[in-house]
């Protein structure tokens, strides 16, 4: 037979007891407790401000740090004129799994470029945050890399961010109060 | 007549207001100590600020308050008051009303025969500072600790709720397991010490062990009184290893039924009672208001050292010290409480009749043998 007994672990007199467990666990716990009461009495001095005594970030007021690869909120990237370098190819639009992306696109007035967006719209409230639209653009013309994060918004179509607001973030839509 | 009347009224507003200070501010204790043992900061959102300039220094004081998050008691205390006050149909008015006072009351009596300081003269008279000095002190605690059961049953009974009723019944009969194994474990004591009264526990206490180094305190003499006392009075307020009459976040206590100030004084009740519990232990096992190597005229250190203090001197060194074991235990209940994981209801009854109760009978049988045997 390849059945393997497992002999179960009888309690022994002090496990029942319960001593043993608590005081490991108090030990645990005030080892924390103190070494965290040092260091927030330190960082109140000033000192050892490297060194965290809590892992929480007090969110509006601190942010947590991103990693450099986090996808955030898009942003179109402009040409050195401030026009944007999108094409309008409707590669994004065509990849994108959530039909966000909405481009109506018009005739460029340079023969090179062909074509340029008149709308893009974006809606932020469908979106999945996959960055295909970025890794699909043949011009880098979208990126995800404005670090905003704050996405709130109190009725769905606050949600969808215009041309103006993706070539410029924050500056129009829910930002102007 | 009436200078002693006032002199009573006068320790009594001052232990009592000290206790329930206290107590409020255990909820911040509890707040801030859990955030700090678990690597968070804790509440500290509760602001008071004033706009006008011209209480700008008042602001500057407020301010390390605020970033401490002490106003998170107050904001507690106004939330409960405003809260909507329920009672569910079908109650039983007068018992629904009746409970948390019965709670809340008796849990403060006790405090009446807790001695928190030595006797003091003020010019011709003396002071004992202690309100009541109740000659069986112990049984007059005990008696207390017992009658604020009712509180908890008649929650559980008057609310009208199934629930509620259980957990009640759960509350009544963990808080009756554990006070026998806390009686008897202080037997130990009161067989040690010779006396009923907590004030002369405490004066027992004032002996030293090895040559004058280590001070006689209740638990170097009742070690296993001790952990037993301690085990069986965390119990006995009802807080999270053993929280199985309340259950705040699942099991559904005796005070489902409860809401706003009527509510607050359940909560409050466990607070004071953990104030209590400290206060006790300290009393019994901790020397009271002993200080190491301070008698009546000032510090004996064991290597001879001798350092003269006037009276007043040492009566408040004293008070200083009781106030400083009751703070000290009160942070070790709350580590305890954020420690450990809730007992299941068998373990809880297991540990109070299989395991504490035996024991504490041993430590009186032992006790009562040495304590002949040395006479
Ligand atoms: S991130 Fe994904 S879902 Fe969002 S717009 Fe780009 S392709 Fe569409
Ligand atoms: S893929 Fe790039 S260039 Fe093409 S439409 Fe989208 S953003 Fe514009």
């Amino acid at each position: 037979m390849a059945t393997k007994v497992m002999e179960r672990q009888e309690l022994n007199f002090w496990d029942r007891t319960y001593l043993p467990t608590v005081v490991i666990g108090l030990w645990v716990t005030s080892g924390h407790f103190f070494k965290n009461l040092i260091l927030h009495a330190l960082h109140s001095l000033g000192l050892f401000k490297g060194i965290r005594a809590a892992v929480t970030f007090e969110y509006p007021e601190e942010a947590r740090p991103l990693s450099r690869r986090a996808r955030t909120r898009h942003r179109l990237t402009q040409r050195k004129d401030g026009t944007p370098r999108c094409v309008a190819c409707m590669m994004c639009e065509t990849v994108c799994p959530a039909r966000c992306i909405n481009i109506v696109a018009g005739e460029h007035p340079d023969p090179n470029i062909e074509k340029y967006p008149v709308s893009f719209d974006l809606d932020l409230g469908k979106c999945v945050y996959c960055g295909f639209c970025v890794e699909v653009c043949p011009e880098d013309a979208i990126r995800m890399d404005t670090r905003i994060l704050d996405i709130a918004a109190y009725s769905r179509d606050q949600m969808k961010l215009d041309i103006k607001e993706l070539l410029n973030p924050r500056s129009t839509l829910l930002y102007k109060k | 007549m009436s200078a002693e009347f006032l002199i009573k009224t006068l320790l009594a507003l001052f232990f009592l207001g000290g206790v329930l200070n206290l107590a409020g501010l255990l909820t911040w204790v509890e707040r801030k100590q859990s955030a700090v043992m678990q690597d968070r900061i804790g509440a500290n959102r509760a602001w008071i600020e004033f706009k006008s300039p011209w209480l700008r220094p008042v602001n500057w004081l407020l301010r390390p308050l605020n970033v401490l998050g002490i106003f998170h008691s107050l904001a507690d205390a106004v939330k409960m008051f405003v809260k909507e006050d329920f009672m569910p149909r079908g109650a039983d008015k007068f018992l629904y009303n009746l409970a948390p006072v019965i709670s809340v009351v008796f849990a403060l009596l006790s405090f009446a025969a807790i001695p928190f300081g030595n006797v003091l003269q003020v010019g011709a008279r003396s002071i004992n500072l202690q309100i009541a000095d109740v000659n069986a002190g112990v049984l007059f605690v005990f008696a207390m600790m017992s009658l604020g059961v009712y509180g908890v049953i008649l929650a559980g009974f008057s609310s009208n709720n199934n629930y509620a009723y259980l957990g009640g019944m759960r509350a009544a009969s963990q808080m009756l397991s554990y006070e026998i194994t806390m009686g008897i474990s202080l037997m130990g004591i009161v067989l040690a010490y010779g006396t009923l009264g907590l004030q002369d526990i405490v004066r027992s206490q004032g002996g030293y062990f090895f040559d004058g180094w280590l001070p006689a305190w209740g638990f170097t003499v009742q070690p296993l009184a001790f952990i037993l006392f301690m085990t069986a009075a965390l119990a006995e307020t009802k807080r999270v290893p053993f929280d199985l009459p309340e259950g705040e976040s699942e099991i559904i206590g005796y005070f489902v039924e409860y809401s706003g100030m009527k509510f607050g004084m359940f909560f409050l009740t466990d607070l004071v009672e953990t104030v209590l519990v400290a206060c006790l232990m300290t009393t019994f096992f901790l020397g009271g208001w002993q200080v190491p190597y301070l008698s009546a005229d000032g510090f004996h250190f064991p290597w001879g050292a001798v350092w003269l203090l006037p009276h007043l001197a040492v009566a408040v060194l004293g008070m200083v010290s009781f106030i400083l074991k009751v703070v000290f235990f009160n942070w070790f209940f709350m580590a305890i409480r954020w420690t450990l994981p809730r007992f299941r209801y068998d373990q809880l009854m297991h540990l109070g009749w299989k395991i504490l109760f035996p024991a504490s009978l041993l430590n009186v049988i032992v006790t009562s043998v040495v304590v002949v045997m040395r006479s």
